[in-house]
């Protein structure tokens, strides 16, 4: 089997289990990500590194496990690139009109590496982010900055034809929520197209990690989004702790994964309520906002905050936790389980909330599998994939979550998925609080050896964040990319979208609830 | 419908005091007692996320759930910055923001209040003031009040925003 192949090759990763990496060239470049497509494998993380040499890498997602490649670029290129970058830049800050020249000084000099469009559609705007952070650029049709915003005349693709109207939305939208652009193409209320444009929040994170002790570089990936902050900070410190071959606490291991369900049943509890009030179900957002706020207070009494922004350090947990605060916690949840069933059938029961729900946002499993999209939205379309059962790290290798997995893909089959998984977070949540065991809450963490690699992967509540870091020396960072599955599913709303009127967006978009910021990076 | 009325008496009103305003938190002075007076008894407020991680986000969309219930202050929040009075700003201005974020607030008739949220919208936070990252919101708008907390907690943005209308403390 030709994927076999190329994981044979491979070497071991640190960090997250079943993790190899492969360095390659051009032509076996190439030639292994269409044997991993061909054997069915997704695309999980594309990035590059700017380090000396220049190396584009693309991570998969395949049985298993996850498979790395890295091509580095040819030193004469690294001038190159560095040079297109700084000149894309320098144009953009000038204002100038003529950013087309600069990148057509750098495109004449030609594509840097294969792109992967063709074969992984999500590649597209991956390898557009990386040509505008690090002007490296892919040998694919789309080149439009997707994060250089100063860069003139973006050009959205245009439907011809009689009654086809633009309606523009963003980046600041009508309620509380992050910017992002949505071009629709509308005949009356039908939308004909969608097209997304995001990177209005782009801090330059990738950059700001390079500033940052490698020790510390956790509480950066905690602010890469706030609401999958347990994730992110998780999935950097098991990259560091694996780089530096610390082994992790069991009881740190139990209660980072006790912080990660309640971040699952905090955002599904959220999503829910909200859901039911862009149905016009007010009643829905009005008793789930309570049963979050409840179990946010139940959570901020055993660990000191109600948002786990600062919860995990490098060798564990930051704080401990007390029995009594985390029998408080366990009798919370056992509400929060008892009060969603009984709720969800008053959703089920109600005919105006399953006439909205039920074949809105319809995104077909064929569909998902060939844009490979992950995680929640995923699994309510036939795409079983959740990494603490396909890949599990401890504790998950113990207490195995149960897989939930529609097949209707419409927002009614996302709103019932959340329903599932957070009657088994809840079940999780209380396993793991009975069964905590004694010992220490934190490990001791070294700097690693410069030049060290590793890779981070945990199953956040929109699904796998991926997170792959590099030593320098000094203890400090050469390079980290942190990755979003939102990266992979923002384009498949695109396509849920399709038939459905303009005013059933904000439903269809909040079944999806993808993240803005932390793909802008 | 009968179970859902029965489910809405079972819980009741679970509605909180709101709490003091904080005089610390307040920036500059600019609006006169009068207009302040008015404010403090209908506001509307324009939510502007220019860069955050979204973890505000969640803290404030907690402002609408019934224990703080903004709405029985006679505060809401409007869908466009010409209905505002205030403009509550989260996050380090991202440079892709800025121009967003100046065309709100110009579009934001006079008398108007802005409200700076949490650590990044205070100083920058963790993202600093480098590159891409603006920095703090007052680097780009004036600001009246500043919140600090990562994320602050709905109580403490009540309190801002109390302090921003300047309510008499009691």
């Amino acid at each position: 089997m030709p994927l076999r192949k190329w994981w044979d090759r491979a070497r071991d990763i640190a960090g997250a289990p079943r993790v190899r990496g492969l360095a390659v060239t051009h032509d076996p470049w190439q030639q292994a990500a269409a044997d991993i497509a061909a054997g069915g494998g997704r695309l999980l993380a594309m990035w590059a590194s700017p380090a000396d040499p220049p190396a584009v890498y693309a991570a998969f997602l395949a049985d298993r496990g996850v498979l790395v490649l890295e091509l580095p670029l040819p030193a004469a290129r690294a001038a190159d690139t560095a040079g297109a970058a700084d000149t894309a830049r320098a144009a953009d800050t000038a204002g100038a009109a003529d950013t087309a020249g600069a990148a057509g000084a750098a495109g004449a000099a030609g594509a840097d590496y294969a792109g992967l469009q063709g074969l992984y559609p999500a590649a597209s705007r991956m390898q557009r982010a990386i040509f505008d952070v690090w002007g490296i650029r892919a040998s694919d049709h789309d080149q439009r900055p997707w994060l250089r915003h100063a860069a003139q005349g973006y050009e959205f693709v245009r439907v011809a034809g009689d009654g086809v109207h633009e309606i523009a939305v963003g980046p600041v939208h009508a309620g509380t929520i992050e910017p992002g652009h949505f071009r629709f193409s509308v005949v009356g209320e039908k939308v004909l197209r969608l097209e997304e444009r995001f990177g209005y929040t782009h801090k330059g994170i990738e950059r700001r990690f390079t500033q940052l002790p490698i020790l510390e570089g956790h509480r950066l990936a905690a602010r890469i989004a706030g609401d999958s902050t347990i994730a992110y900070s998780w999935a950097y410190c098991q990259a560091l702790e694996g780089m530096s071959g610390c082994r992790v606490p069991p009881r740190a291991a139990m209660l980072r994964a006790l912080m990660l369900e309640l971040e699952r049943i905090a955002n599904h509890l959220g999503d829910v309520g909200a859901l039911a009030n862009d149905a016009g179900f007010a009643f829905g957002l009005s008793q789930f906002s309570r049963l979050k706020e409840e179990l946010l207070r139940a959570v901020a009494q055993l660990f000191g905050q109600r948002y786990l922004l600062d919860a995990l350090v490098p060798g564990g947990v930051r704080v401990d936790v007390s029995a009594t605060p985390a029998r408080a916690l366990a009798t919370r949840i056992a509400a929060v389980r008892r009060e969603a069933s009984g709720l969800r059938a008053l959703y089920e029961d109600h005919a105006g909330v399953r006439d909205r729900f039920t074949g809105a946002g319809i995104l077909a499993p064929e569909l998902a599998g060939r844009l490979g999209v992950l995680g929640l939205v995923g699994r309510a379309s036939g795409q079983a994939l959740d990494a603490r059962v396909d890949l599990p790290c401890a504790p998950y290798d113990a207490f195995v979550p149960v897989k939930c997995v529609r097949q209707q893909g419409d927002v009614a089959a996302r709103v019932a998925l959340r329903f599932d998984e957070l009657e088994q977070s809840c079940r999780l949540a209380d396993a793991l609080l009975g069964s905590l065991p004694a010992g220490a809450h934190v490990g001791t963490v070294q700097p690693p050896l410069p030049g060290s690699f590793g890779i981070g992967l945990i199953e956040g509540w929109r699904g796998p964040v991926f997170v792959a870091l590099e030593a320098a020396s000094g203890g400090t960072i050469r390079h980290c990319h942190p990755h979003d599955p939102s990266w992979q599913n923002w384009p498949a709303l695109e396509h849920a979208i399709l038939g459905n009127i303009v005013a059933d967006f904000p439903l269809i978009n909040k079944s999806f609830s993808l993240a803005y910021s932390a793909v802008d990076l | 419908m009968l179970k859902t009325l029965r489910r809405i008496c079972a819980v009741g009103i679970v509605t909180e005091p709101a709490p003091e305003p904080d005089a610390l938190l307040r920036v500059r002075d600019s609006l006169d007692a009068r207009i302040r007076a008015v404010l403090g008894r209908a506001l509307c407020i324009r939510h502007v996320d220019a860069g955050s991680c979204n973890g505000c986000e969640l803290e404030i969309q907690a402002l609408h759930n019934p224990f703080y219930n903004l709405e029985g202050l006679g505060i809401r929040f409007v869908a466009s910055p010409r209905h505002a009075d205030l403009l509550l700003v989260t996050g380090p201005v991202a440079a892709n923001m800025e121009g967003a974020l100046r065309r709100v607030y110009e579009a934001t008739p006079d008398p108007k209040l802005v409200v700076a949220l949490g650590d990044c919208g205070c100083t920058g936070g963790v993202f600093g003031e480098l590159g891409a990252s603006r920095g703090r919101v007052s680097n780009i708008i004036p600001v009246d009040v500043a919140v600090p907390g990562c994320p602050p907690s709905p109580i403490r943005i009540m309190q801002g925003i109390l302090t921003a209308i300047g309510v008499p403390e009691r």
